[in-house]
């Protein structure tokens, strides 16, 4: 059967025979990483025309629509065009920060794929602390955008900078608290037993209104975390022309918008995993055969498929609501979000105990 | 655009309090942006309501709005007769200049002189397409017409006499 773990094993196999142990590690890993980077370049293109085309039409406009067909090419043309442009480094910066910042971003991002499982049995790294791993990686994407609002020595960027750290720092609490109360039913961090535990049924069937209510809450605060509107204080165009990456330009400037991206299939990937199952199909009772019919479809279809569902309303968000303002946004945080999962993880607890879920 | 957008008067929102507002707060909340997300999926689905016009592609089919301002003309009858008065209103009306109506006096069949316009001249590149002098103007000698693409060579272009030559004040407009 064509498949991705098919693959991988085929290459591990002849890999093992024809070289030693250490070199087939090795060559896996170089391997592993430049599928990597072609998955951050593919995303990027499909990310941004989506992203356009999207906030488009939503806005009664056409898009892009002149490069290629139906402009589908344009966020090509737009990455020649940052790759030949010049990376400008500002006199009053500090260098060795501002040039260090960007590559921060995508490392936090490269390091945030691995626990991610693309397709049956197709995962770079199944830890068993896989969804702990994550949230902590990604607070490291704080530090990049700090690095670059204050290296760049420009009043917009630092505040751009000091508005993300804080929302960062408080949208993690309710995205952690929303990703525990699936741990709690899955009694395991293991990103593999999470997906198998939705064998028959995903969360957000089985879980009822509580899971429901996690979910939002995760949609609601990824959506913060990865600095996008209706939460892009970060970078607020209006107020503060771009936020941290002001004085970034071409390729620099590129890296950040790759991230950002790179950030929100990320978050949208982890957000299928734990609540709409991965890549498991979808599934219902006892209809074998219509439950047939589902496992034809291949699994890194699902995957992708719930990925883009999700990436779709994060974009459907930021094309409807209005900026918050930094207090609001606070407010929402620590006096809405906060003790509503809080509330919420109690309940899923009960309900974990009381085996009240499916 | 004929689209019944629901323009509510936004109702004045009391300041709640206690548990009872906490939860009124969320569900007013909640609703507000799902009602939001519902005229932007409508958006997302139909797109033949989208509005932009592909300018150069659809040069021959432009599809402009009623109140689209284009330049100020004087529309003439077969005759060559236009409806102005000379009366200077417009002049008057115009914030900046951008009119000058310039007047003659004609002896009239039956011997009385009469003021009439010689030439209303009309400077584009002054002009703000603010509308103010179509509305001052008592006669309707002048409308805005919906042409655009204005650009020329040479600046002297855009100034323009209004008044086409030889032409004469219609019968029966005072």
């Amino acid at each position: 059967m064509w498949s991705f773990s098919h693959i991988a094993n085929e290459m591990h196999e002849w890999l093992s025979k024809t070289f030693n142990p250490t070199l087939t590690l090795i060559i896996e890993m170089v391997i592993a990483g430049v599928a990597v980077i072609g998955l951050f370049a593919g995303l990027g293109l499909v990310l941004v025309i989506m992203e356009r085309k999207v906030s488009a039409w939503m806005q009664i406009r056409l898009g892009p629509n002149r490069v290629g067909p139906k402009g589908m090419l344009q966020s090509l043309a737009d990455t020649v065009k940052l790759l030949v442009k010049e990376g400008l480094t500002p006199d009053g910066a500090d260098k060795f920060l501002f040039n260090l910042a960007p590559f921060i971003a995508m490392i936090v991002a490269m390091l945030l794929m691995a626990p991610i499982a693309f397709a049956r049995d197709f995962q770079l790294w199944d830890m068993n602390i896989g969804v702990l791993y994550v949230s902590a990686v990604s607070s490291i994407m704080v530090i990049s955008i700090l690095i670059a609002g204050w290296s760049s020595n420009n009043k917009y960027s630092l505040m751009g900078a000091m508005r993300s750290g804080a929302q960062i720092v408080s949208y993690e609490l309710s995205a952690g608290l929303s990703v525990l109360a699936i741990v709690v039913l899955t009694g395991s961090l293991q990103v593999s037993d999470i997906i198998q535990s939705q064998k028959d049924g995903w969360w957000i069937f089985k879980g009822h209104i509580p899971v429901i209510i996690a979910f939002v809450t995760f949609i609601i605060a990824v959506t913060a975390e990865t600095n996008r509107a209706p939460f892009d204080l970060a970078e607020a165009e209006s107020e503060l022309t771009a936020g941290f990456h002001t004085e970034y330009s071409g390729m620099k400037f590129a890296l950040f918008f790759l991230a950002e991206y790179v950030n929100v299939f990320i978050v949208c990937a982890i957000g299928a995993t734990l609540f709409l199952g991965g890549w498991m199909p979808f599934h219902i009772g006892n209809w074998t055969d219509f439950n047939h019919v589902m496992d034809y479809i291949p699994s890194s279809i699902w995957f992708f498929g719930k990925t883009f569902f999700l990436i779709f309303v994060i974009m459907w968000f930021r094309w409807t609501f209005p900026r918050l303002r930094i207090d609001q946004l606070l407010n929402l945080e620590w006096k809405y979000l906060l003790p509503i999962s809080m509330i919420n993880l109690v309940v899923v607890t009960a309900m974990a105990i009381l085996k009240w879920h499916f | 655009m004929s689209k019944e957008i629901n323009h509510k008067e936004p109702s004045s929102i009391p300041p709640s309090g206690g548990w009872g507002g906490y939860i009124k707060d969320v569900y007013r909340g909640v609703k507000s942006l799902l009602v939001g997300m519902k005229r932007t999926m409508y958006y997302f689905t139909h797109h033949k309501e989208i509005i932009t016009q592909q300018y150069p592609d659809n040069r021959e089919t432009l599809d402009l709005p009623d109140r689209f301002k284009g330049e100020v003309v004087m529309p003439h009858d077969e005759k060559n007769e236009h409806r102005c008065t000379g009366c200077q209103a417009c002049e008057l009306a115009c914030p900046n200049g951008t009119i000058k109506v310039i007047t003659q006096s004609v002896i009239l069949a039956d011997g009385r002189k009469k003021k009439a316009i010689d030439k209303l001249v009309y400077h584009l590149e002054l002009c703000t397409m603010c509308n103010l002098c179509i509305v001052a103007c008592p006669s309707d000698a002048i409308v805005m017409a919906q042409t655009f693409e204005h650009s020329v060579f040479d600046r002297n272009e855009l100034t323009k006499i209004l008044n086409n030559p030889g032409s004469k004040i219609m019968e029966g407009v005072e």
